[in-house]
């Protein structure tokens, strides 16, 4: 049993944890469910006691009554990886990449029990045997980058495990894969919790992810667990007005927008093919080929809403660069708006104003060293830039709900939220009549994820755009789109009416992804 | 650390301010010889000392600067000018003919060794500092496509590239108003390390007759000169000894700690 007593942690004088108090019985699970910045990963190494420097602690983290704050960083060492493990976001980087994915798993062995080599690697292969990765498809000789992002987050699983520890943090473990992969992480997570009986600690910013898999559920904002209890009641009832807000956010479905689709498609994509050349296998062999996009074709109506699914590499993001023109297809044909897309300079930029993208990260996509007017306007290198600018960037920032007053500022200057408004008035400002929305709301938290879809459809209302909306939530695209093409292996499998696909999947890869996708149980939201 | 920021800032400036002063004013005219006071040791009226020919070392040490401070600057200015560009049109076209042809030229003049390269200039072209520059700067081109590429790859995968990309933008304005912004840090800190270097190279090349000629005073060339003496007054090649060895050290630190106050992930860390 570990918990924690009034654990607040300070940094620099600035409370980031205030009186947390967290009971982590053995074979539970705990949820806890927070915002960014709400202090979810704080409690986590807080409790590893990997708080950075300048941080100060209170209260107590009781390991079988021990309090680990007190203890000195060599006996944290001997605790951290045997009785507390802990798995976090990023597969990709987790890993060591120049270790063999048994010696990874050997080593916390050696470290902790000083076992020999030989014993250390046959442990190793009964730990990751246990997390699904078996002998002989998975040999021990095996280098991360062999593996996919699933696999990889078994590995780093197995590396939590491997000393059967009595706490399991999982940081976020399953928001860097699709909604597949998702699945199996969370099932083998319950399975281990159940046969190994270490109770599990699950962060994560997903309240369906919780409600399929969580005993317990904790919510936290502003460094605070503002309400707590189990998962069902919870779910049922909220007593908090913050929790209420959460819960309500991430149910929060826009009104539907009743597109009139004339019948003109502003997009239409032809038998695309999209080839890459991979490394020879020998000296003198062709290349072998891999058709990332396989023969798609589809079309966007003027106005419609078109969402785009599938898993990671069935081919979403090369599609979406060729459709963008920023890569050429190798066979077929792309048409906006009845004129050819050709990838590169020379696409006329008359054509290319029709067409704008807003993209993942609302980090990554601004220039740091830019003010946000020049930022938002500068896709007028499009059009040429009019005389009213000025007003036409005041106009686009007051559209998206942005002060114009704050046209001056640098992008560092703003959240997560405010920075996709920002990339939607980028996309907005030339008038376009198709915007590429590339997982534009994966990234942000379940509130402000709202507010953004809110104002996508009441800008697609207002504006007549067409939406072309990638993302791997399908709650969100259900709630977004008219119409849904389900990708698998570079081909389209499946296509349909939103909520006809959605009900009734016909291919197996929609029922898979269908059925792979966390829920919140209906009845439990009747309240 | 802040203190290797200020320490190299004040080293470095003083060279520089040494060399600004010597255009207006030196405490004494060093065209003018005075045997009689030869290899005096530091003094009121020669606060250095003076060399073999009765020069005041202090002005000697002075113009010498500026001939350091010259050929460095401008050896540099010469990398920067063509390695940057270089460099950015390597990472436009990443993978691509242009890309490969950039940076196995540059492999081609890493492979030589620069400064019996930069002594085989000089001996072709006749030594003077004009040919002292062109050698050290040549060198300095491949440094700068090097550091350029390396700094715009990482830039070339973010998401506001492909804004831009999807604003119609090609890949060279891209390059400059975008890459290139973003990768300054790295620039001026790879300058501020080159620069020493240049004044290293320059030292090198005068102290083996190939640099400024004489009657341009030169660091190394005083050093050369004063090898002679060493015994009988040390100061003479101490002194313009000690200069290199603290301009050198003083460009360094300022480096490193211009890096660090650059860089903002340390920032982060510092906060």
């Amino acid at each position: 049993m570990i918990e924690t007593r009034d654990l607040s942690v300070t940094i620099h004088g600035h409370t980031v944890l205030r009186d947390v108090d967290l009971k982590l019985a053995p074979g539970k699970i705990t949820g806890l469910v927070g915002e960014s910045g709400s202090g979810k990963s704080m409690t986590a190494l807080a409790i590893m006691g990997l708080l950075p420097r300048g941080s100060k602690t209170g209260g107590q983290v009781l390991l079988d009554g021990q309090n680990l704050l007190d203890l000195p960083e060599r006996q944290m060492c001997r605790i951290r990886g045997s009785r507390i493990g802990m798995i976090f976001q990023e597969p990709m980087t987790a890993l060591n990449p120049l270790m063999n994915i048994g010696d990874q798993v050997a080593e916390v062995l050696r470290i902790h029990q000083n076992m020999p080599r030989e014993q250390a690697l046959l442990r190793a292969r009964d730990r990751l045997d246990r997390v699904g990765l078996r002998a002989p498809r998975f040999p021990l000789t095996l280098y991360p980058h062999e593996l996919s992002g699933g696999q990889r987050q078994r590995v780093a699983i197995a590396l939590a495990i491997a000393e059967a520890p009595d706490l399991l943090i999982a940081d976020e473990p399953t928001t860097a894969l699709d909604v597949t992969t998702q699945a199996q992480i969370l099932d083998l997570l319950r399975d281990l919790v159940a046969s190994e009986g270490m109770s599990l600690l699950l962060i994560t910013h997903d309240l369906a992810v919780v409600a399929g898999i969580a005993d317990h559920v904790a919510v936290m904002k502003a460094g605070e667990i503002v309400e707590e209890g189990e998962t069902e009641a919870l779910f049922r009832g909220q007593t908090h007005p913050y929790t209420r807000d959460l819960f309500a956010a991430s149910r929060h479905v826009p009104a539907r927008v009743a597109a009139a689709p004339d019948d003109t498609p502003i997009l239409s994509v032809r038998n695309a093919v999209r080839e890459y050349l991979l490394p020879r296998l020998s000296a003198f062999a062709p290349h072998p080929v891999l058709r990332a996009v396989d023969g798609v074709s589809f079309d966007i109506q003027d106005g419609e809403s078109v969402g785009l699914v599938g898993e990671s590499g069935s081919g979403k993001s090369t599609l979406i660069r060729a459709v963008l023109g920023l890569d050429p297809l190798s066979e077929g044909e792309i048409r906006l708006d009845g004129t050819s897309v050709a990838a590169g300079l020379s696409m006329p930029p008359a054509l290319r104003a029709k067409m704008q993208a807003v993209f993942q990260d609302p980090f990554g996509s601004f220039d740091p060293r830019w003010r946000v007017d020049r930022l938002v306007s500068e896709p007028f290198h499009l059009t040429g830039r009019p005389d009213d600018w000025r007003d036409r960037v005041a106009q686009a920032l007051s559209d998206v709900g942005i002060e114009p007053s704050m046209s001056r500022r640098y992008i560092h200057e703003f959240s997560g939220g405010q920075r996709q408004r920002l990339a939607i008035a980028r996309a907005l400002i030339i008038r376009p009549r198709l915007i590429v929305l590339d997982e534009a709301v994966s990234a942000l938290d379940v509130r402000v994820r709202a507010q953004v879809l809110d104002l996508l459809a009441d800008l697609r209302r207002s504006h007549n755009i067409a939406y072309l909306f990638i993302s791997h939530d399908l709650g969100v695209v259900r709630g977004v789109t008219d119409r849904v093409l389900v990708m698998e292996a570079g081909k389209i499998v499946e296509q349909g009416a939103t909520a006809q696909v959605m009900d009734a999947p016909a291919h197996p890869t929609t029922q898979r992804l269908m059925q792979a996708m966390p829920e919140i149980p209906q009845e439990w939201s009747a309240a | 650390m802040r203190w290797t920021l200020i320490i190299g800032a004040a080293l470095a400036g003083l060279a520089v301010l040494a060399a600004a002063v010597s255009f207006v004013w030196t405490p004494y005219d060093i065209t003018q010889m005075a045997v009689a006071n030869k290899l005096q040791p530091p003094s009121a009226a020669h606060w250095l000392g003076t060399d073999h020919f009765g020069r005041d070392i202090l002005s000697m040490v002075m113009l010498g600067a500026r001939t350091s401070i010259a050929v460095a600057l401008v050896a540099v200015g010469i990398g920067i000018a063509l390695g940057v560009p270089l460099g950015l049109i390597a990472a436009a076209n990443k993978g691509g003919w242009l890309d490969e042809v950039i940076m196995r030229g540059n492999d081609l003049i890493f492979a030589f060794p620069s400064l019996v390269i930069a002594i085989l200039i000089t001996a072709a072209f006749g030594p003077s500092a004009i040919n002292a520059i062109i050698a050290i700067g040549i060198f300095n081109i491949p440094v700068f496509a090097r550091v350029t590429r390396a700094g715009a790859l990482p830039v070339w995968t973010l998401d506001y590239i492909r804004a831009a990309q999807v604003a119609g933008k090609g890949r060279s304005r891209i390059s400059v108003e975008h890459v290139l912004p973003n990768i300054l840090n790295l620039l001026i800190v790879q300058g501020t390390i080159q620069f020493s270097l240049g004044i290293l190279a320059e030292a090198g090349l005068s102290y083996v007759g190939l640099g400024a000629q004489p009657p341009t005073p030169s660091w190394g060339r005083m050093l050369a000169e004063a090898q002679t003496f060493v015994t009988l007054a040390p100061h003479v090649a101490i002194i313009p000894g000690l200069c290199i060895v603290a301009t050198v050290l003083g460009l360094n630190l300022l480096g490193d700690g211009l890096r660090d106050a650059l860089d903002p992930r340390l920032k982060v860390m510092r906060a």
